[in-house]
């Protein structure tokens, strides 16, 4: 069980009455790489909602490293190594990447609320950010306002904010959504270069990139999970296959 | 790659750029010491001015860096004036510690009422802020035997500061006493705003659905500048009773926080100096448009609020902050 991170255990959300999360079962492994995938309105940013705490659950619970973080607070489980990144860019429009960056490294040391010595005089804190930039690419753009910067500098800095955070679970809600395909693949580049310690669930559309970077994949299907294996296994099956072709009834 | 052609990058001398201590600064605060000089006849007035600046000043946290909406911010300045013109009518005149007493009174109302203001939106905010005010104001009414009511809180009388400077009729106290403990004020929240609490402040402005995402506690971030921001508009309050050892029930009033409001983004919010220069180009412009039209003055005074806020949607100081940047980038 050790090597398990992150595992929910029948998981269930109900909006009235379309079910959008069915007695989930995940485990994700320490270090795994583990793409979410399926149709629109399967439910997969849900299930992160859900995770994360942004959703409450009907019922069921969420272990992080063995520790049941069901009934914390959002900001508690990003604490504890439980970190995300959203769909649509959820930035600092008004703060410069540095700054925003730093902040969440701020948080993370728990310097937040200090208030009695100037910024500038953390000066690790500022570094650690300046170093997670420069690892995203974004090292030369830092003191632009974030709504200055490129929209996918923009996605990189999604994932500069997550790492802040130094999760030990990382989950990424469709990294490269809006980036052009032809671009898509430097983005993932940066995916693939997060630290091998860290456990990683991405949601992704384009099936290259899926089986190109995923260990693991999980399919959902209305709110349910159709199946979980490696990439073979889940480009062999049929029923995975009737999803995608659109057959597939409820 | 490109990296290694380019100069280098130094993270903390950029950050330590932006909270520099600017020329410009200096020339402010050496400014507002020349109507002791030039306008003596004015003190009074400036007086007031001090005391409405430190009042916004106390608004721009949670407006202008915290990004929330208060309409009710009169309640912490109302209490802070009681509290101070009580103590010295019942036989406490020093000043320092009657101000101490105001920002202490208006800690615990703000701490009081911060358990709901986090728990709820921004329109709801107006209505809560604005309940708040108004319940505070009838109190304070009712309570006749105690705050005088209608009639203001009289017989306030006030011992010398340091016990050496008396109040005089022209000011000249009242006006050092305010701008000294404006300035003391400033210097504080300004180390407040650029430090890590204050860059947290405006990460829940600029977007408060992230910041769960990267642990922080916006909440509690949220309640502890509440209340700082209650305790510095009861000094404010403070101030106000003591300078004029008098208290209206109007410092209680909805006009008031409404006033606040309307200096604050006139000067620009989220700016710190915003506040101070909203706060004397409207109580200048009260004054004179009063003298000149003592009827219709509030007429004038909406015609250049609409003005500003049409030609300079960011207030005063957002404009000349986007004409600079301009000039930078033509240059």
């Amino acid at each position: 069980m050790s090597d398990i991170v992150l595992h929910t255990k029948g998981l269930n959300k109900k909006f009235g009455s379309l079910v959008v999360a069915n007695n989930i079962e995940i485990s994700l492994p320490r270090g795994a790489r583990y793409a979410l995938i399926g149709p629109n309105g399967a439910g997969k940013t849900t299930l992160i909602n859900l995770m994360t705490g942004m959703l409450p659950a009907d019922s069921g619970h969420i272990f992080l490293a063995d520790e049941d973080i069901t009934s914390l607070e959002p900001h508690v489980r990003v604490k504890r190594g439980l970190v995300r990144t959203f769909q649509i860019n959820t930035l600092f429009p008004n703060l410069s990447a540095l700054e925003a960056v730093t902040l969440a490294v701020l948080e993370r040391r728990g310097n937040a609320g200090n208030w009695h010595r100037s910024l500038p005089s953390y000066g690790e804190a500022i570094e650690e950010a300046y170093g997670i930039l420069k690892t995203l690419l974004l090292g030369d753009h830092c003191d632009r306002p974030t709504r200055q910067l490129a929209y996918g500098q923009q996605r990189l800095l999604e994932i500069a904010l997550a790492l802040a955070a130094r999760p030990k679970v990382l989950l990424l809600d469709e990294p490269a959504a809006g980036v052009p395909k032809d671009e898509s693949g430097e983005l993932f580049k940066a995916v693939a270069g997060i630290s091998s310690d860290i456990t990683v669930l991405f949601i992704e559309h384009d099936m290259d990139v899926v089986f190109r970077f995923a260990s693991r994949i999980i399919v959902m299907v209305s709110g349910g999970i159709l199946m979980e294996g490696t990439p073979a296994e889940i480009a062999a099956d049929a029923r995975v296959r009737e999803v995608y072709l659109g057959t597939h009834h409820v | 790659m490109a990296d290694q052609f380019k100069a280098a990058i130094d993270p903390q001398a950029l950050l330590r750029e932006q909270v520099r201590w600017r020329w410009i600064e200096t020339i402010f605060w050496l400014a507002v010491l020349l109507p002791f000089w030039v306008t003596p006849t004015y003190l009074v007035l400036c007086s007031q001015i001090a005391i409405a600046a430190l009042f916004a000043l106390s608004l721009d946290l949670i407006v202008g860096y915290s990004g929330l909406v208060s309409l009710g911010h009169a309640a912490f300045f109302g209490v802070g004036a009681y509290a101070a013109g009580l103590l010295a009518k019942h036989g406490w005149g020093e000043p320092i510690s009657g101000l101490a007493v105001a920002a202490l009174a208006a800690t615990v109302v703000g701490y009081l009422t911060s358990f709901i203001i986090v728990r709820i939106g921004q329109f709801a905010l107006i209505m809560v802020t604005t309940g708040l005010g108004l319940l505070l104001f009838e109190l304070a009414n009712s309570a006749h035997d105690i705050t005088g009511g209608d009639d203001g809180l009289q017989g306030i009388r006030m011992w010398p500061v340091f016990n050496y400077f008396r109040f005089d009729l022209y000011g000249y106290t009242a006006y050092a006493y305010s701008l000294a403990v404006l300035f003391v004020c400033f210097l504080v929240l300004r180390r407040l705003i650029n430090s890590p609490f204050g860059l947290s402040l405006r990460g829940i402005r600029e977007n408060p659905r992230r910041m769960p995402a990267i642990g922080a506690p916006s909440r509690s971030h949220i309640r502890k500048i509440y209340v700082i921001s209650a305790a510095v508009a009861g000094l404010a309050g403070g101030l106000s009773a003591q300078t004029t050892a008098f208290v209206a029930l109007d410092a209680l009033s909805f006009q008031r926080s409404a006033e606040v409001l309307v200096m604050l983004i006139l000067g620009g919010a989220g700016r710190l100096y915003g506040g101070l220069i909203g706060a004397t180009i409207f109580i200048v412009a009260r004054d004179q448009l009063a003298g000149m039209n003592p009827q219709y003055w509030y007429f004038w005074l909406g015609l250049l609020l609409i003005a500003v806020i049409i030609f300079l949607p960011n207030g005063i100081l957002g404009g000349v902050a986007q004409l600079l940047s301009r000039k930078g980038r033509s240059s």
